[in-house]
């Protein structure tokens, strides 16, 4: 048994696959194949939610993606937890768990429904007009309130165990929509031998072939049609056939996006199953096949639970065998709503009454009801209707005023009309226009390669919609370079459906005058009157209107709304409706999970992670890691028993006692070749080069055209015409970028090439009185003595019977190599150097180690003692700049009036007065420490460490006309104290650079 | 004005609130004005508003080619904090943070400030570097904002992960209590509200087609879609459109705009109880008093007025999400929009005289214009007013680009080396 | 994300493998030393940022690296030509009459 409510022998599901689910703890039976909507209205459940604001009972309004009220919970497990889905979407599956939302203490009793009662103070935007008095009461008692109240489901508590999963596509044709319009035109593109992909949100293909009884295709009805369409497109080569798939945004230049649902249907999803993928479809030509979503009427009391949309009740009877009531109103002013009366009382439901707002409506479907004993009230309306959590009854009164009569129902179809789905051609940035005979906005100027078909066009004849379809799937794939092959076979329609008529806005008695509540908005709880009042305060655009009311900004985006609150705007400013415009409509079309969004960027694959050819040796060794940039870098090595400071202590003084071994890998390395290598790095870096002999380095500036630092290197010079540059870790790409940009744009006369070489080099830097003795067994065919290879020079040779770069450097202050070898030997050299330096004590260092020993020689990192502001001569640099050179970026900035004038921040060194402690990186420093807040502040500390070589504390710091104040005593004020500190030459160690040269 | 109150709520909710009047009026425009004011976003509104109120000028017009709070006030995520490094940018925000502080019972109109706090996260070294000197910088500057341990950052927003094997775990956070969100709808309203009931006219649906010029170079008056307009002074407040509009008066601009998108979620119950921003990771989220996860992306690389950009955008920003916040990858992505910002060489904005006497500018507030939005309107009334900057805007000329005093907030937060 | 047209390559990609580098046909002056502080500020501070067509560069970063130029309507943001380094501006007239 699936349910009482399920008519034997109705519907297209099998009777004996059943599935068990729940709903808030009861234990249910549906149908596989079933939504969570028919399934709980096959068990006679309307009532499954309450609304945003007043806590009303709600039930299920329709059969798709348009739902506004039948919002739920539902639980795999615990951290399975989805909120906010639509029960007319979501399958049900043998042991989904569906809760309710947004009630307290049951979805029956809801403590919230008291704001029902109040709800004439909680007119639209009374927030803005009160909670102001007292001031301090808004952070402690209104906020907290209007934040509790509002929200509707519940966050997921527990990180997400599910997959998600990405795909890029490329076709020539891609299909939106499923339906009638959409199948004839992929079959139509598919045969000319295109590229077609075809989606449809549905787990169907079919759209309102769901419930359209009366259609009948190439002599079957109009779904097994529709499969037989979609199987024959499976079946092709060309053809991607994606269904549960929704196409939730259009974006520049025909890249639709779509999401297809992979796994939330299913009672035991495959492990390692992805629960969504996104893709990213590059398409030639789209065609857009959205169809048209039903409008309910707008009257007093129109969201009882029971109340839904004519053809979601057809979709219930005539896909899922459902009957939604047992004596079932209708209220329309379309005629699509006496095709649902009309396939109910056939099924065997009473039919209380049709009624129509329209005078005198004719045609086929009005004449089949009649037929039928089908009561039919037109020119009436709906007044309003009764029942607490499901609707009991109707009360009909004649438009032209009279007696009214109140009529027992147990559920209510209504149509209003039908708004086509323009949502993918507006966001396409295509204009819609409104076209007066029909009251509705249809696509207008398309701003893409795209079509619109069928009844998202405003086509509203079958016939004319497969013509049309099928001739703009032709026309699309022949644009793309398809040729139709041939004669194509002809749908042959025997019989369909077509509607007319329809109604805009509040319904006749739901005016000005009426009282009580008839939604617009169901979600959001907005009602008729609420947009009048918008309209009366002023708003009279209606971005305005929405914003102020909350129109069509719930989770459903206004599908069933946006049009009627245009309509009750437009009437309430005495406008039409085209002068007050239509809201754009933005992605996505429905919601989209962020996990499809996100898919395979998520933990180790959110951003790539570099490591070095060492890092392994680095990992053995128990070195901590620091993250820079991309990079994995060891930032210390601490031994059993260690603290960072403690490791870092012994690695400082191992350095300049002993000999130490750092990873330098990261640096970035650029090999800049040519015939007029020299005259570019002239152009690019602040140093004259034209004079650096072969086989010497030298350490380079380079500025952005304003003067300021843009990065630093040691450069060595391989030959006349070829350089290695070295630049800083995190500023390898864009050093390089900037010197194509200049190669290839301003100076592409010189000739010179740039290839960069980071990945091809492992560094090893070998740092320490006893750097020569360690690697000298180790290299062949280079001279290591101070006469040969003196400081800052470079040479190419052998290390352990490879290739290497062997750089005389250093960035420690002792005498030092940086060994490049090629990466794949990188660990093994390593290994080697690490086994000679063993018997003398050597040392692996991390960054920490390398910061300190640098400061303690006042070397600058560039980004941490320089900030973007800083020029060279701030920094203490101006040797490197070549005084006779004519021109090189940044001279011009250099020159500027503000930054030659006094007052500039300059970096000094600074020492504390207690040597024990250790400034704060970041630290202010004023001049007098007794002034009050807001203090003038002259600088700021841009390094500090703990020198265990020094014996005390140091300090870099970037100090407002710093060079002038050496001996000053300056102030560093903490939170709880305020430090005295004196201003010092930047080198703290070996000043006049001995240890270089040893 | 009809003051709103609890009482006034209370008295229109018994005879079904018929008794409202309209928030502003929509007058005619007059031949000429002492001052005109080109953009109806929340910066002009809130300057024309000053402008009454501060300095008792009321002959004014407002003029907006759409809709009032249509551009960027509508569009951005309300973020709301002063916690910029330099004295220069600490003194203008903060100026804006204080008259946030009250500025609903200013202008009586609830625009739900909420000083829910906003912790910048640090991921690494280089950035507690960053962070800690704007924390030591504020203080002394007599702005709040505090050094959080990742476990004080993670009691202050419980959904954060702080696992140190995230990709970028989080290594402490700076935090402004001071700092929150507003309800950015009700900021352009109020104010218009509150200057329209000074006199001031807001001419909506009325696009500025050029700057006319006397035969002294002074400004003149605008020509509009409905006609001319005359004015003695006029001030350019029009955001990602100032290059657009400034040109009018042949005056260009150290500008580029660019899409600025951002998404919220579908609503769900109080989950969120802050702002979080990272600047490594690319991100800023907050929770609106709907329900909405508000999430704010980066720009895209080009510039454009289009509105819209690239999905890979949207997708990168909740990519940052979902790393820093795991519990989230469920929830979906309900609504996403585009701004137009307008960027200047230094990040910092444009509150200045220009060379055309008369013309003034308020441009250039990047990502980041709407926590300004009373200070702004506030000292550029000021400008206006007096034709001499206020001392909090003084600093940000449209000159300094030209020596090079440059109030650089981006390359303070450099680069990681 | 855009498709953009790589002249070097003479195929269309996507944005991903672009880099936007600013406004185009804005020469580094050669007399950069007697540059005045208005001309300096113009080259590198003022930018025409305009609402329709605007003459910009990309690098194809991704891809051949190659600089290239591109004129594109900042308000659809269709591109309308793009062209090698050194070649002369498309005719904006001419262009636009395509559109």
């Amino acid at each position: 048994m699936s349910g009482a409510n399920r008519l034997a022998g109705a519907g297209r599901l099998v009777p004996a696959r059943t599935a068990r689910f729940s709903f808030d703890g009861e234990s249910l039976t549906g149908l596989e194949g079933d939504t969570l909507a028919s399934a709980l209205l096959a068990n006679g459940i309307h009532l499954v939610g309450r609304s945003f604001k007043y806590h009303r009972p709600r039930g299920i309004l329709s059969a798709g993606p348009e739902e506004p009220n039948a919002l739920v919970g539902i639980k795999r497990d615990s951290a399975r937890y989805t909120p906010n889905v639509r029960a007319s979407v979501q399958e049900i599956y043998d042991g989904l768990q569906a809760v309710s939302q947004n009630r307290w203490p049951s979805l029956v009793f809801d403590v919230g429904a008291l704001n029902d009662l109040a709800s004439p103070f909680f007119s639209a935007g009374f927030y803005y007009k009160t909670f102001m008095w007292p001031k301090a009461a808004w952070k402690t008692i209104y906020e907290p309130n209007i934040r509790s109240a509002a929200g509707l489901g519940v966050s997921p508590s527990e990180p997400d165990p599910d997959s998600y999963s990405a795909r890029y596509a490329h076709c020539d044709v891609l299909v939106v929509g499923g339906g009638v319009s959409g199948l004839s035109a992929a079959l139509a593109a598919a045969r000319t031998g295109a590229r077609v992909i075809l989606c449809d949100e549905q787990a169907q293909m079919g759209g309102a072939l769901h419930f359209e009884s009366g259609t009948q295709l190439d002599g079957t009805d109009g779904f097994s049609w529709a499969g037989e369409m979609a199987r024959q497109l499976s079946a092709m080569d060309n053809v991607r056939v994606l269904n549960r798939t929704t196409a939730f945004g259009y974006f520049a230049q025909n890249m639709v996006g779509l999401v297809q649902r992979l796994s939330d249907h299913l009672a035991v999803p495959a492990p390692g199953r992805p629960r969504e993928r996104l893709w990213q479809v590059r398409a030639g030509r789209v065609i857009i096949a959205t169809g048209a979503i039903e409008r309910p009427m707008v009257f007093v009391n129109n969201d009882k639970p029971g109340i839904m949309l004519a053809s979601a009740a057809r979709v219930f009877l005539n896909h899922y065998g459902v009957a939604v009531g047992r004596r079932v109103g209708v209220f329309t002013a379309n005629d699509s709503a006496y095709a649902a009366a009309v396939d109910l009382k056939l099924a065997g439901i009473d039919i209380a009454a049709i009624v129509d707002a329209r005078s005198a409506p004719q045609g086929p479907l009005i004449d089949k009801a009649r037929v039928l004993g089908i009561e039919i009230l037109t020119g009436h309306t709906v007044a309003r209707t009764t029942g607490r959590l499901r609707v009991s009854s109707m009360t009909v009164a004649p438009i032209a005023g009279g007696s009214q009569r109140a009529i027992a129902v147990d559920a209510l179809l209504m149509s209003s009309g039908w708004t086509p789905s323009v949502h993918l051609f507006s966001q396409s940035r295509g204009k819609v226009a409104w076209d007066e005979a029909s009251d509705r906005f249809l696509p207008g100027n398309y701003a893409q390669d795209c079509v619109s078909v069928g009844a998202c066009n405003g086509t509203d004849r079958l016939e004319t919609s497969i013509a049309e379809a099928s001739a703009a799937g032709a026309a699309m794939a022949e644009q793309s370079g398809h040729k139709s092959r041939g004669k194509m076979p002809r749908t042959k329609m025997e019989t369909s459906e077509s509607w007319g008529g329809g109604m805009l806005g509040a319904a006749p008695g739901a005016g000005v005058e009426a009282k009580g509540k008839a939604f617009v908005d169901f979600q959001n709880d907005v009602t008729a009157k609420d947009i009048r009042l918008a309209v009366r305060e002023g708003m009279h655009s209606i971005e305005h209107v929405k914003r102020f009311t909350t129109n069509g900004m719930a989770t459903d985006q206004g599908k069933t709304s946006n049009l009627h609150g245009l309509a009750i705007a437009a009437e309430a400013l005495g406008r039409e409706i085209p002068k007050v415009g239509l809201t754009t409509f933005r992605a996505p079309y429905t919601p989209v999970t962020f996990g499809a969004l996100v898919n395979h960027s998520r933990g180790e694959l959110f951003d790539t992670t570099r490591r070095t050819p060492m890092h392994n040796w680095h990992v053995g060794q128990g070195a901590v890691f620091e993250d820079v940039g991309n990079w994995k870098r060891a930032w210390y090595y601490p031994q059993p028993g260690e603290d960072m400071h403690q490791a870092v202590n012994r690695e400082c003084r191992t350095v300049r006692e002993s000999v130490g071994l750092f990873d330098a890998t990261t640096l970035g390395k650029i090999e800049v070749v040519g015939p007029d290598a020299a005259k570019f790095m002239n152009l690019l870096y602040t140093n004259p080069w034209d004079k650096l002999g072969v086989g010497r380095c030298r350490y380079g500036i380079m500025l952005r055209e304003d003067g300021f630092i843009y990065d630093d290197g040691v450069v060595g010079r391989l030959a006349e015409d070829r350089f290695h540059v070295t630049t800083t870790t995190g500023g390898a790409p864009r050093v390089l970028n900037h010197m194509e940009d200049y190669l290839q744009t301003e100076f592409p006369e010189l000739k010179v090439w740039l290839t960069s070489t980071s990945e091809q080099w492992a560094v090893i830097a070998v740092q320490g009185p006893k750097a020569r003795e360690i690697i000298a067994p180790l290299v062949d065919g280079i001279d290591l003595s101070n006469e040969a290879m003196p400081h800052m020079s470079v040479r190419e040779g052998r290390i352990c019977g490879v290739p290497t770069r062997l750089f005389r450097m250093s960035f420690t202050g002792e005498c030092g190599y940086e060994i490049n070898v090629p990466s794949d030997y990188g660990q093994a050299v390593w290994e080697a150097i690490w086994e000679r330096g063993e018997p003398h004590g050597i040392c692996a260092y991390g960054t920490e180690t390398m910061h300190v020993l640098r400061a303690e020689k006042g070397y600058i990192i560039v980004g941490q003692d320089t900030d973007g502001t800083v020029s060279p001569l701030d920094a203490g640099l101006q040797w490197a700049i070549g005084k006779k050179k004519t021109d090189f970026v940044g001279m011009r900035g250099l020159k500027r009036a503000d930054l030659v004038a006094g007052g500039r921040k300059q970096l000094v060194g600074l020492k504390t007065t207690d040597p024990k402690t250790v400034l704060e990186e970041g630290a202010q420093i004023v001049a007098d420490p007794n002034q009050s807040v807001p203090m003038k502040m002259i600088g700021h500390v841009t390094s500090s460490y703990w020198s265990e070589n020094c014996g005390h504390s140091i300090a870099l710091a970037l100090v407002e006309n710093g060079f002038e104040r050496t001996g000053e005593t300056l102030h560093v004020p903490m939170p709880d104290t305020t430090l005295a500190v004196t201003v010092t030459g930047a080198v703290f160690i070996d000043e006049e650079g001995k240890r270089l040269h040893g | 004005m009809r003051k709103y109150s609890v009482f006034a709520l209370a008295r229109e909710a018994m005879r079904g609130h018929t008794g409202w009047q309209e928030q502003w009026s929509s007058p005619e425009p007059r031949q000429e004005y002492d001052i005109i004011i080109i953009g109806a976003g929340g910066h002009g509104l809130a300057t024309a508003y000053y402008l009454a109120k501060e300095h008792g000028l009321t002959n004014i017009a407002v003029l907006e080619k759409g809709w009032l709070g249509g551009g960027n006030t509508g569009r951005n995520t309300t973020i709301i904090r002063s916690n910029y490094l330099y004295d220069e940018s600490a003194g203008l925000y903060d100026h804006a943070l204080k008259l946030w502080d009250g500025l609903s019972q200013d202008i009586n109109y609830n625009v739900m400030y909420s000083a829910r706090g906003v912790m910048m996260l640090s991921h690494n070294v280089h950035d507690v570097q960053v962070a800690k000197r704007h924390v030591h910088a504020n203080r002394l500057n007599g702005v709040d904002n505090e050094w959080l341990t990742p476990e004080q950052a993670k009691a202050f927003c419980p959904p954060l992960n702080i696992s140190a094997a995230a990709r970028y775990p989080v290594v402490g956070a700076a935090l402004q209590r001071r700092g929150g969100t507003a309800r950015h709808d009700a900021v352009a309203w109020g104010y218009a509200r509150a200057a329209s009931d000074r006199g001031v006219h807001i001419i909506q649906n009325c696009e500025v087609t050029n700057i006319r010029r006397a035969n002294d170079g002074r400004v003149s008056g605008v020509e509009t879609s409905h006609g001319f307009i005359g004015a003695k002074k006029i001030g350019v407040v029009a955001a990602g459109h100032s290059s657009v509009v400034m040109q009018m008066a042949d005056v260009r601009m150290p500008l580029e705009s660019y899409p600025l998108q951002a998404l919220v979620s579908e609503p769900v119950k109080p989950i969120f109880p802050c702002v979080v921003m990272s600047n490594t990771v690319h991100a800023y989220i907050s929770q609106s008093d709907k329900g909405e996860l508000v999430i704010g992306a980066g720009t895209d690389q080009y510039i454009s007025y289009s509105q819209t950009g690239g999905l890979h955008i949207l997708t990168h920003t909740l990519e940052a999400i979902c790393e820093m916040f795991p519990i989230f990858t469920r929830m979906r992505m309900l609504r996403s929009w585009g701004g137009i910002v307008d960027v200047t060489p230094d990040r910092s904005p444009i509150l200045s005289k220009t060379p055309v006497p008369g013309l003034y500018v308020n441009c250039g507030w990047g990502t980041g214009g709407f926590k300004a939005t009373p200070g702004s309107g506030h000292a550029f009334a000021h400008t206006i007013a007096r034709d001499e900057p206020h001392p909090v805007n003084a600093p940000f000329t449209l000159e300094r680009f030209r020596g090079g005093r440059l109030i650089d907030e981006a390359a303070a937060a450099a680069v990681a080396h | 994300m855009l498709l953009i047209h790589c002249p070097y390559c003479e195929e269309e990609r996507p944005e991903i493998e672009f880099a936007n580098a600013g406004e185009a046909h804005i020469a580094r002056p050669s007399d950069m030393d007697g540059l005045s502080d208005q001309a300096f500020e113009e080259f590198f501070f003022i930018r025409s940022n305009p609402k329709g067509l605007h003459y910009e560069r990309w690098r194809h970063i991704h891809g051949c690296a190659r600089f290239f130029n591109a004129l594109r309507d900042t308000v659809t943001d269709r591109f309308v030509a793009t062209y090698k380094t050194g070649e002369p501006k498309p005719d904006i007239a001419a262009e636009g009459k395509d559109q």
